[in-house]
């Protein structure tokens, strides 16, 4: 049973919104401590939610388009009261005293929030292995990584435990987790969704987006928690746009871009998968047209100096002062040292240094300027290219859900496994992964639409498309 | 390559308040330098004249109206202090100007 | 103490003032002063995990009152991040604007006739406020601080001066002015004993002729007596030290009003590296001209010019005339002044009463500018003793009301010309001496029988209609 049938349901008096909230508790128990998905279990505050969801059915009213379904979070949104650690130990024991405004909308929905979910540290990762409190597993192949940063939410759908989730992408994070656990994952358009209440890890690429077992799922989680926020200046304006209904539009008539550069270096088997998909969607009425977008190869070097730089600004306030961790030493400035150096973990430091470094005075121009201006090439060249075509496609990651400790010693070949998914964050627009086809191992490979912004009802027509012929 | 040097690794780590060891700082030299070292294929493109993008979008004026909302409770923001003192945070000793 | 002959001094100023929002920069907390530590916060102003700001829209109406009032040009603009770790800012970071301000280039000219360029006039947040446990209540020495972050995102306009000044005294003269012109705004309360303007002074001397010297920064000068002593100490540092053959470093110095000296804070070094860049959760601010012009249209006259209106009333103006004129315009309170010229009153007992009575009342909404010109009038007039006219004034200031009224209920009722004739004819008889020397010529001995007429009336009679009484007898 997808969520929006499990909503259908619990509207209609035909299931408790409790009995699923007490399905999923027992899934997260089964699963939890082999997979290390959820870093916390609200069980309390989830039975009390949908308690009262179902009062709300009793009483006749309208509990909202996500009634009674259970949904885990990614670590780095706020939930007023429930630990928020960013899986790191400088924020341990962190309670925030308000909630993100995605977490507003889920609950006024009727959702359940279940818990949150592991994470690489503050987001900054591929794999899940740099969460302080251990590496989340694969639900579908325990010895390999769930993918990441937002590997336990992925993990959450994956194993059944909860039908929905949120994680969050900065330059792959839900994509390339959706892509390496066989599950659809949704990037929207950089202000659809408000950051408010996500603890950031690079301000200006961020962006809140919904996890699901089917596309239809995404698309209705999207609708809910997408929509301008006053406490987001970065917020787009415009009304949220309208996805579930568009979901049969299909791809007729479209023109779709199979980006050249989108398969560079991408296994075999995963190349095989994108172009199967290709011809599923010329079956259904598309044109597809191969293309290349040379700036897509300087996505990588841009985004390892912007995000670093935004981050080591965004990271600078866990000095021990206010919340948190601290560990005292003599004077203030020996207390904020003492408490970073212990708090954050390798891969944080390195980030912060790098982005210290590329934004110092001497560096600013040769690095971070310049990654900005590259910046503007890749928006303008997806600008180009949309000009001529109503989506991209290509692959989400070069290769399936690596083993663990298989990228930990080299970062830079870690980082290359986003190497498809960053222009996007660059350019602020709108991409998704879908399941489609099975690499290495059987295991599954997942196919990247990419869109201008706002383009999301047409990603998730065609993403539809893809579902359907692939489950037959 | 970068030429990025040890001194220059252990003057950023001051700036972003973190102690490295000899071996980290051994460690971040070789790994931040070959980051930059790949960073070197846009270094090397001319891009005078070409606009800096910090925002995807060019939204103006966002603000709000001047109307006093809500704080938080005290009691519950100093909860999550590490130390607080007569309704204040507390902190060692600050060396340095007074702000 | 002028500097030795042929040293000249060159001062820029940079002015820090809190704009008198009803919330903070950012976020809908309170802007006030004086509140419990740790009260006026939220999770944007305490920077906590996940919060973001959004800019508020009276700051940057007030930040182009200031941008307008100062002659500057109001362009599009951006906000930057200023990196440095500091326990009194949450963020770890400043919100402030850099290579793109709202307003740039500018002057102000100043009471003497001299004109001092600005620079930029640019929108920042305010940080918390430290206390600092130990012996000496200060930051060296103590053991301990405590932070108060109801201060913290206050929102903040900068303005930084040209290179123009050259004297202590027009350093204080342009800091003057400036207040005054920021409270005529409405932007800025002008408050320097509560920290709601503070001005950081760049000193630096030369031979006359030469190109500058290197400067050093006075940080944090919160008063203006403070402002020109410690220029006036800092150039005379520095010309001592050239000419005992030393150099003068860069640096930030300390004024320490009880000693009278500077000392050196911080010397500057390379260290110092904010890592300015973008704010990126902010947009750019590019004020439409509509916005413009409504700012534009709120703004009443400067101080200049409603100073020079009160003058013209007047006439000729005494120093004391003036200290008044300057406490009223501050005030904003020159309507009662006008109001009674229109009125064919009498505008310097007007002033006086406004730069006195009302000022001491801070709060005037309940007196109106008609019970106002008939208490002048009935003062003038001889109806009211200044005492009565004072006492009158406290009751209109407190409880609003007619000043006939309110004379009638205090008992205030005139003395009829012939109980005062009566009263005058009697003291006259009583103190003979002291009559044949008025008569001989002594104007001096009229305060003598005011004295004994208020004391017999007790305090009812007017002293002009007693002297009027005295010269009829003389
Ligand atoms: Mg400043
Ligand atoms: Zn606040």
């Amino acid at each position: 049973m997808n969520a929006t049938t499990m909503a259908e349901r619990v509207r209609r008096g035909e299931i408790a919104a409790t009995a699923l909230a007490e399905e999923s508790l027992r899934a997260i128990r089964a699963r939890n401590e082999e997979l290390n998905v959820f870093l916390h279990v609200d069980e309390d505050g989830a039975l009390a939610t949908a308690a009262r969801v179902d009062d709300a059915v009793a009483r006749g009213e309208d509990p909202g388009r996500l009634a009674g379904v259970p949904i885990a979070l990614k670590d780095n949104l706020c939930q007023v009261g429930i630990p928020t650690t960013c899986s790191s130990r400088i924020l341990e024991g962190w309670r925030p005293p308000y909630s993100a405004t995605v977490v507003e909308r889920l609950l006024d929905a009727g959702a359940v929030p279940m818990g949150k979910t592991n994470l690489d540290e503050f987001a900054m990762g591929s794999s899940t292995e740099t969460s302080a409190f251990g590496p989340t597993r694969n639900p579908l192949d325990p010895s390999r990584v769930p993918g990441g940063s937002s590997g336990g939410s992925a993990a959450a759908v994956a194993a059944a435990m909860t039908p929905l989730a949120l994680g969050s992408d900065t330059g792959g994070s839900i994509r390339q987790p959706a892509a390496l656990c066989g599950i659809v994952g949704v990037k929207p358009t950089y202000g659809l969704v408000s950051r408010y209440g996500l603890i950031a890890f690079a301000s200006s690429l961020d962006q809140i987006g919904p996890f699901a077992t089917d596309v239809a799922d995404a698309a209705l989680l999207l609708e809910v928690i997408a929509g301008h926020d006053p406490m987001d200046s970065t917020s787009l304006p415009e009304p949220a746009p309208s996805l579930v209904a568009h979901l049969g539009d299909g791809v007729a008539g479209r023109r779709i871009g199979l980006v050249r550069e989108l398969l560079d270096g991408a296994d075999e088997a995963i190349v095989a998968s994108v172009r199967r998909a290709a011809s599923v969607l010329e079956a259904a009425g598309a044109t597809v047209v191969e293309l290349s977008i040379p700036e897509l190869h300087l996505g990588l070097s841009a985004y390892y100096l912007i995000a670093p730089a935004e981050a080591s600004s965004n990271l600078a306030r866990y000095d021990g002062v206010r919340y948190g961790l601290r560990i005292n030493d003599e004077d203030v400035t020996a207390m904020n040292e003492a408490t970073r150096t212990a708090g954050f973990g390798a891969e944080v430091k390195r980030r912060i240094m790098l982005g210290t470094y590329a934004l110092s005075a001497g560096y600013y121009d040769a690095y971070y300027g310049q990654a900005l201006k590259v910046r503007t090439q890749m928006r303008d060249a997806f600008r180009r290219a949309y000009r001529d075509v109503d989506m991209l496609l290509g692959a989400t990651t070069p290769s399936v859900a690596f083993t663990f400790g298989s990228k930990t010693n080299d970062p830079m070949a870690m980082y290359l496994s986003d190497v498809f998914t960053i222009p996007t964050n660059l350019a602020g627009e709108a991409a998704l992964s879908v399941p489609f086809g099975r690499g290495e191992a059987d295991l599954p490979t997942g196919v990247q639409l990419l869109g201008p912004g706002r383009s999301e009802a047409r990603l998730l027509a065609a993403a539809k498309v893809l579902e359907d012929a692939e489950r037959g | 390559m970068s030429g990025l040097t040890r001194a220059e690794v252990a003057h950023v780590a001051k700036l972003a308040r973190l102690r490295l060891s000899d071996e980290e700082l051994d460690l971040f030299t070789v790994q931040l330098a070959r980051i930059l070292d790949h960073a070197a294929d846009m270094q090397s493109l001319d891009l005078t004249g070409v606009v800096a993008t910090a925002h995807p979008y060019d939204l103006i004026n966002v603000v709000r109206e001047d109307v006093v909302r809500p704080s938080l409770d005290r009691d519950a923001v100093l909860a999550a202090a590490p130390d607080a003192e007569d309704g204040c945070f507390a902190v060692p000793r600050i060396m340095g100007e007074e702000s | 103490m002028a500097l030795p002959e042929g040293w000249e001094m060159v001062v820029g100023l940079e002015v820090h003032t809190e704009l008198r929002t009803a919330t903070k920069m950012f976020c809908g907390c309170a802007n006030v002063f004086g509140a419990e530590a740790n009260t006026n916060v939220c999770p944007v102003c305490l920077g906590l995990p996940g919060s973001l700001p959004v800019l508020n829209e009276r700051a940057v109406s007030m930040a182009m009152a200031i941008g307008m009032a100062l002659h500057a040009t109001i362009a599009p603009s951006t906000f930057h991040r200023k990196n440095y770790f500091y326990p009194d800012m949450p963020k770890d970071f400043q919100i402030s604007q850099y290579d793109l301000p709202i307003n740039s280039g500018g002057y102000l000219d100043l009471p003497d006739g001299s004109r001092v360029r600005i620079e930029r006039a640019h929108l920042e947040e305010d940080t918390g406020k430290s206390t600092h446990l130990g012996v000496s209540g200060r930051i060296h020495g103590a053991d301990r601080s405590l932070v108060d972050y109801n201060r913290s995102g206050v929102p903040l306009v900068e303005i930084v001066s040209g290179p123009d000044i050259r004297s202590a005294a027009q350093a204080r003269l342009y800091a003057s002015e400036l207040r005054a012109v920021l409270i005529a705004t409405g932007a800025s309360d002008g408050r320097m004993e509560e920290g709601s303007m503070r001005i950081d002074a760049n000193v630096s001397v030369r031979r006359s002729g030469e190109p500058f010297g290197t400067r050093c920064e006075i940080k944090n000068l919160n008063s203006l007596r403070s402002l020109h002593r410690a220029i006036e100490f800092e150039a005379q540092r520095q010309v001592k030290l050239i000419e005992s053959g030393g150099v003068v470093r860069q640096e930030t110095r300390h004024w320490d009003e009880t000693v009278g000296a500077t000392s050196t804070m911080r010397v500057k070094e390379e260290a110092e590296d904010y890592r300015y860049f973008r704010e990126p959760d902010l947009v750019d601010l590019a004020p439409s001209a509509a916005w413009q012009q409504r700012v534009a249209d709120a703004l009443g006259p400067m101080p200049a010019e409603r100073r020079a209106a009160v003058v013209a009333l007047l006439g000729e103006v005494s120093d004391a005339q003036r200290d008044a004129i300057d406490v009223v315009i501050d005030l904003g309170l020159e309507r009662f002044v006008h109001a009674t010229h229109a009125a064919g009153g009498d505008v310097a007992v007007a002033l006086a009463r406004v730069a006195n009575e009302l000022a001491a009342a801070g709060d005037v909404s309940k007196l109106t500018e008609d019970a106002f010109v008939a208490t002048v009038a009935m003062e003038a007039g001889g109806q009211l003793s200044a005492t009565q006219a004072k006492t009158i004034l406290a009751d209109l200031l407190a409880s609003g009301g007619e000043p006939r009224a309110v004379a009638a209920a205090r008992g205030f009722e005139q003395l009829s010309a012939d109980s005062l004739g009566g009263i005058v004819s009697a003291l006259i008889d009583a103190n003979p001496d002291e009559w044949s020397r008025f008569r001989d010529g002594d104007d001096k001995l009229a305060q003598f029988f005011i004295g004994l007429v208020m004391r017999e009336t007790k305090g009812r009679a007017n002293g002009k209609a007693v002297i009027a009484e005295l010269h009829a007898r003389r």
